[in-house]
């Protein structure tokens, strides 16, 4: 926009670029949903640093390959605007029972897929946003009920109806939880893309309210 | 009628020629309805990757449930919360002749063998819950006692005890021997708290030690903060967080990588809410992160905190000073024990603290509790001069067969990340 082009380029975002900056939180809000749900072993993680925290990625073969091959892919349609949410599924493993639903949904701006329109963002900030949900993600064990069982947990996108999808994607229901209590996270805005997280987790039948 | 002014404005400019256009027109407005719509009643489709990820490993799942469940098949529906028999009266009383009525000493523990020990005056008792048989462990001469603390090693095997003159000794409960004599302290000791090989002592100089039994120069770490006499001191399940208690009334909780460097450690939480002595103290064992606290006379609040914010989440007021506390293994409740004026046991149900029994029977503040390893009995010692059982927080077959709350492995889990 200004004619200064080093400081420009910083704060400038593009839709591919947001769209890269947010497949990438994705992966990283799983690895460590993963990680503080005690889905698999702390043994299968690595720290590593990012958005200025330590932040806990899976190194098991399997686990990483679909992470990456799923939000790799949301990365693209992000491109396309079409992308309305995605949301994680933990649930039991024996009996399929849905006990937690991360949601993140979606906001594309129009103009920028439209038009190729970019926008002004500082990286810091958006780097400040990202922190906030992950340190939310940590302390939400203080609230969410202990999962008892070996759980598995699956990722959801949901899109226009008029996206292309590859073969390797099906079409799935929306694994909702039968009785959830709701907590609402803070929001990423990339001035493209606008993510508001939620977790949804099943209400314990005998916990006090 | 139309959405938005651009879009107004778009279609005024086409012309309405015939009907074949007019639909055109509706067609094109619902178009633009649809597209501006709230994105959440946008129809849509759900995608799923069809490669699933991997399940977590065999044993990883297993090994915490062998730990603390009893044949529960997973997702079975869990039983309805029935209502149990609490009895009374307390299942069996002991004599606890010379056991001293001061309030700020801890001169009962029960060990994971199922042993009692209980401190009457210059005698450690052993009481072996299994047998019933008692034993003398020690008795210290006139100048040296009496005892003012006693603590099992996590072992089972050794056993720590606090004396009126500063020293702290350690011993082997089976051959009787004292195996160590811990000097550091420069007044009685009267809180001892075991984390793993690191045993913390608490005493009237207002200071607390940290002391590694397994090497020469023991003392590991030193956290003086309190101003006044170190009266309740316990380490949190996961070994990561220390709660000191003070007749100062403040609350401590240090950080147990701080508190092992060998300088003068600094706290990471200060909680002066109480308006009493602190003593008693019990970590949650189903939420970590949770510590109960319990004031004196003067406060005789039972107060929750988040020790990751510091954050008090509850206070209740009793009507009576809270001399200790203990939570129930298999159920979301806490048991109190208190003084004047009906020297009761309350039970309470966690988080509502609604009262679920109150135990009378002691005639002096019931100073002191103990739970058993299997988590259905405590043994409460009162300034009466009794130990009674009671069979409080159920029997094997009432409790409900599900994994206890807090999973050792989670709650290093969470305690390592939580920033």
């Amino acid at each position: 926009m200004g004619t200064g082009q080093q400081a420009a380029t910083r704060d400038v975002i593009t839709l591919k670029g947001s769209s890269s900056i947010v497949g990438e939180f994705f992966s990283y809000a799983v690895n460590s949903i993963l990680f503080q749900r005690g889905l698999y072993p702390s043994e299968q993680f690595d720290r590593v640093k990012k958005y200025g925290l330590t932040m806990l990625v899976s190194h098991e073969d399997k686990v990483k390959g679909y992470i990456s091959a799923v939000t790799s892919q949301i990365a693209d349609w992000l491109q396309t605007g079409k992308v309305q949410r995605v949301v994680m599924v933990i649930s039991s493993l024996a009996t399929k029972e849905v006990l937690e639903r991360w949601n993140f949904l979606i906001e594309t701006d129009r103009e920028a897929t439209e038009t190729g329109a970019t926008k002004e963002k500082s990286d810091k900030e958006i780097m400040q946003e990202i922190q906030a949900i992950m340190r939310q993600i940590t302390s939400s064990v203080t609230f969410l009920p202990h999962l008892e069982e070996s759980c598995s947990f699956e990722l959801l996108v949901y899109t226009d109806t008029d996206l292309e999808a590859p073969t390797s994607w099906e079409e799935s229901d929306p694994r909702l939880i039968k009785k959830a209590q709701e907590v609402k996270l803070r929001s990423l805005n990339t001035k493209i893309h606008k993510i508001d997280s939620l977790v949804a987790y099943k209400v314990d039948d005998d916990s006090n309210v | 009628m139309l959405v938005l002014g651009k879009e107004n404005s778009q279609l005024q400019q086409q012309p309405l020629r015939s009907d074949c256009s007019q639909e055109e027109y509706k067609k094109q407005l619902a178009e633009n309805l649809l597209r501006d719509a709230n994105i959440f009643q946008k129809k849509s489709r759900i995608l799923a990757f069809k490669s699933k990820p991997p399940p977590p490993p065999e044993g990883f799942e297993r090994e915490s449930r062998l730990l603390y469940s009893e044949n529960t098949a997973p997702g079975a529906s869990k039983p309805r919360r029935m209502f149990r028999q609490i009895p009374q009266a307390p299942e069996r009383t002991l004599d606890a002749p010379e056991i001293l009525d001061d309030y700020y000493l801890n001169l009962l523990d029960w060990g994971t063998n199922n042993i009692l020990a209980v401190a009457l005056g210059h005698t450690v008792y052993l009481w072996n819950a299994t047998t019933g048989g008692i034993e003398e462990l020690m008795q210290v001469s006139e100048d040296d006692g009496p005892v003012t603390s006693v603590s099992w090693a996590p072992d089972g095997k050794h056993i720590s005890v606090g004396l009126n003159n500063a020293d702290v000794q350690l011993w082997d409960a089976f051959s009787l021997r004292q195996v160590r004599s811990l000097k550091a302290h420069t007044a009685r000791v009267g809180s001892l708290a075991w984390n793993g090989p690191i045993l913390s002592t608490g005493g009237r100089d207002n200071v607390i030690f940290n002391h590694d039994v397994r090497i020469r120069e023991h003392v590991t770490g030193k956290m003086a903060a309190h101003q006044q006499e170190v009266c309740g001191l316990k380490w949190s399940p996961s070994g990561q967080q220390l709660a000191s208690g003070g007749n100062d009334n403040l609350l401590y909780v240090w950080d147990a990588a701080a508190a092992a460097s060998r300088g003068n450690s600094t706290y990471l939480h200060r909680l002066d809410e109480h308006q009493a002595a602190v003593k008693a103290l019990a970590w949650c064992p189903f939420q970590s992160n949770l510590l109960a606290s319990g004031g004196g006379t003067a406060d005789r609040c039972i107060k929750f905190w988040n020790t990751h914010t510091g954050a008090c989440i509850q206070s209740v007021d009793t009507a009576s000073q809270v001399c200790a506390l203990q939570w129930s293994k298999h159920e979301r409740e806490l048991l109190s024990s208190h003084g004047f004026s009906q020297n009761q046991l309350i039970l309470w149900k966690y988080p509502s603290m609604v009262k679920m029994a109150e135990l009378t029977g002691h005639t002096s503040r019931v100073l002191h509790m103990a739970q058993s390893p299997d988590g259905y009995t405590v043994a409460s010692a009162a300034g009466d001069e009794t130990l009674r059982f009671w069979q409080v927080f159920g029997t094997p077959d009432t409790t409900k067969a599900t994994a206890v709350r807090t999973k050792a492995s989670s709650s290093a889990l969470n305690s390592r990340c939580i920033r």
